[in-house]
């Protein structure tokens, strides 16, 4: 077994709820993230999957340290980054980029696409001028749009095209890793099917580890490897993404499972019956 | 089919005046909603489901909309009729359920008051707090606990499902005969989905309510529907029943989205087979049959726009868009064992 690209060990989170007047006491906790522990391999898929406020979207920035963990462990490259500094997290960031759920919030509608896609270009120094344009216009071609689009705004894009923009967004300084957290929960079923079908291309292409986050399993099991099931904070079960799916151990996996539409209504029907 | 229809919509058009020209959102669709039927409109974003369903609802009319054919409910006449006409019919006889719960409440206002004034502005003899009572009931039918106390709460305090529930409850209020629900799970978890979706089963069972439910995805369909519509840059493409859509679909656009949908119960394919590219623009539609540029099976037949026609004289409410023939509709839409619009790449 390879060196694993991320190791979180006892991952915890807790948001302070605090009450009083003059001085504030803290009188419980949130426990947004509660120890939760897994590991990605090079170029593999996790997915985490679990339900709106079972912890999911914080444990991802907790792991980016968008948010300073509670406390817990978690290693990049075998380096610690919990704690870091925002100073000695920046030269990280090439290396980790996130792809949001929602393209109508994610993208500043004030700017142009090649300047949304070229900034994180521009500000790790890694290319200007000439140079920067012709980088951002190959990645745009790159997630299928094309380059005559780099002078746009986002409002000229539908949801699909928009989560395009965003994931050359996050590919632009060649990252390791990827965390997506409900990049196509936003988006119709149809065009679910094309941006998960780029997903699995860019990993093949670039060698991408991806953290994929969502709460529709029949989604996830599409693109992990393996699957964590996170509910209250905690990963309920984790294991083979076939594995989870087929037989499911944790009673919380086996609700997420029997949630997923049937698309055929004959299966559904004789399900429906069943419960 | 042969019960009167409570909703009767023939020839619909709704075009919109844009800065680049008339925008043909709705383009004749016609269909009839039976008493105590669940009828899908399916389709993606711009395929004109929302704008079809708003017009029922009196909703798209505005200076810049023209609006044309018909739309009858019980017989009456909707697209010339009054506001004040339609305002007594919204509500009352027709509720509309809105995709997204976070926005469709005051948020500074109580959310049972919210349903009461519903209540009060329809049946002006209603007498004090009957309204209130009324509304717990509603509450109570529609599974939100402690039904008693959540009246008085505000809508920041429910969470996504249970706003949904209480938005479902407020359409509710006056026992109207359709109810329009508008991607009612789109914004929900999909336990919260399953939950939402047998809530609207019940209800249709239960009280007869005819129901429209307006969704981009087959997979709920599969679960609720008794017909559907599939909808594309604002035509219907294909209409049949459940079965019919599910288990012999005759356009390429529907094996699309059949074939696009993850299943749980069949092995992972190595890639989800896919509908590339994406919807025309309205304002720009190819020639002939809007859906040619993304279909893989395009022969020289397709810049003619094809009829709505059937093929069966047993299953004459089997319609479809499309110039194939039914022969190279077997043999096509057969992808790796499954229905789907074209092989996966290797």
């Amino acid at each position: 077994m390879s060196e694993p690209l991320l190791q979180v060990t006892d991952l915890v989170k807790h948001f302070p709820i605090k009450r009083g007047i003059l001085i504030d006491r803290e009188v419980d906790q949130v426990r947004a993230v509660d120890g939760i522990s897994f590991s990605i391999e090079p170029g593999q898929t996790l997915g985490l999957v679990g339900e709106s406020g079972s912890g999911k979207s914080t444990a991802c920035r907790a792991v980016l340290q968008l948010i300073k963990p509670s406390s817990g462990s978690v290693r990049f490259e075998g380096q610690e980054i919990a704690g870091c500094s925002r100073r000695q997290m920046r030269p990280l960031r090439r290396e980790m980029q996130m792809i949001f759920q929602d393209p109508y919030a994610s993208l500043n509608p004030r700017k142009r696409v090649g300047q949304i896609v070229g900034d994180p270009l521009k500000r790790q120094r890694v290319a200007s001028g000439g140079e920067l344009r012709k980088r951002v216009q190959e990645l745009l071609e790159r997630v299928g749009l094309a380059s005559e689009h780099y002078n746009r705004f986002p409002h000229e894009f539908s949801g699909g095209q928009r989560q395009r923009i965003g994931i050359a967004r996050a590919l632009a300084l060649r990252p390791k890793l990827v965390i997506a957290d409900e990049p196509v929960s936003a988006l119709d079923v149809s065009i679910q099917a094309q941006i998960i079908n780029l997903l699995d291309d860019l990993q093949d292409e670039f060698g991408l580890t991806y953290l994929f986050v969502a709460h529709d399993i029949g989604v996830v099991r599409h693109i992990a490897d393996r699957i964590a099931v996170m509910n209250k904070g905690e990963i309920v079960e984790e294991g083979e993404a076939d594995q989870v799916c087929e037989n499911p151990r944790h009673d919380y996996t086996k609700k997420l499972l029997s949630a997923v539409p049937v698309p055929d209504p004959r299966e559904a029907r004789e399900r429906a019956a069943k419960s | 089919m042969t019960a009167t229809p409570i909703l009767a919509v023939d020839d619909l058009r709704v075009g919109f005046a844009t800065e680049g020209g008339l925008l043909q959102a709705v383009d004749g669709v016609r269909f009839r909603l039976q008493p105590g039927e669940v009828l899908a409109i399916v389709g993606e974003s711009g395929s004109g489901k929302s704008v079809t369903a708003q017009t029922i609802m009196g909703l798209t009319r505005s200076k810049n909309a023209r609006i044309e054919g018909s739309v009858r409910f019980e017989g009456e006449e909707l697209v010339e009729a009054s506001d004040a006409t339609l305002r007594r019919l919204r509500g009352d006889r027709i509720a509309m359920v809105f995709q997204d719960p976070m926005t469709s409440f005051n948020p500074v206002q109580r959310i049972g008051r919210q349903i009461a004034e519903a209540m009060e502005a329809h049946r002006g003899d209603l007498a004090k707090g009957e309204a209130r009572a009324r509304a717990i009931e509603l509450f109570e039918a529609v599974g939100i606990p402690e039904a008693e106390r959540r009246v008085d709460d505000y809508p920041h305090e429910f969470s996504g499902g249970m706003r949904q529930r209480a938005m479902i409850a407020m359409a509710l209020a006056l026992e109207p005969e359709v109810l329009i629900a508008d991607e009612p799970t789109t914004a929900l978890d999909v336990t919260i989905q399953a939950q939402i979706l047998r809530l609207l089963e019940d209800l249709n069972r239960e009280r007869g309510l005819a129901t429209i439910l307006i969704t981009h995805d087959l997979g709920v369909v599969a679960e609720v529907a008794d017909r559907v519509l599939v909808m594309y840059a604002g035509k219907v493409v294909e209409q049949g029943t459940l079965e019919e859509i599910f288990y012999d679909p005759q356009h390429p656009y529907t094996w699309g989205l059949l074939g696009s949908l993850t299943r749980l119960d069949r092995p992972r394919p190595k890639r989800l087979p896919q509908i590339s590219g994406a919807p025309p623009s309205l304002l720009d539609l190819p020639q002939g049959c809007a859906f040619r540029p993304r279909c893989p099976h395009e022969f020289d037949k397709c810049p003619q726009v094809p009829g709505l026609e059937g093929r069966l004289a047993e299953a004459a409410e089997h319609r479809y868009r499309c110039w194939l023939t039914p022969a190279e509709k077997r043999a096509k839409r057969q992808v790796a064992g499954q229905i789907g619009l074209e092989a996966p790449a290797p």
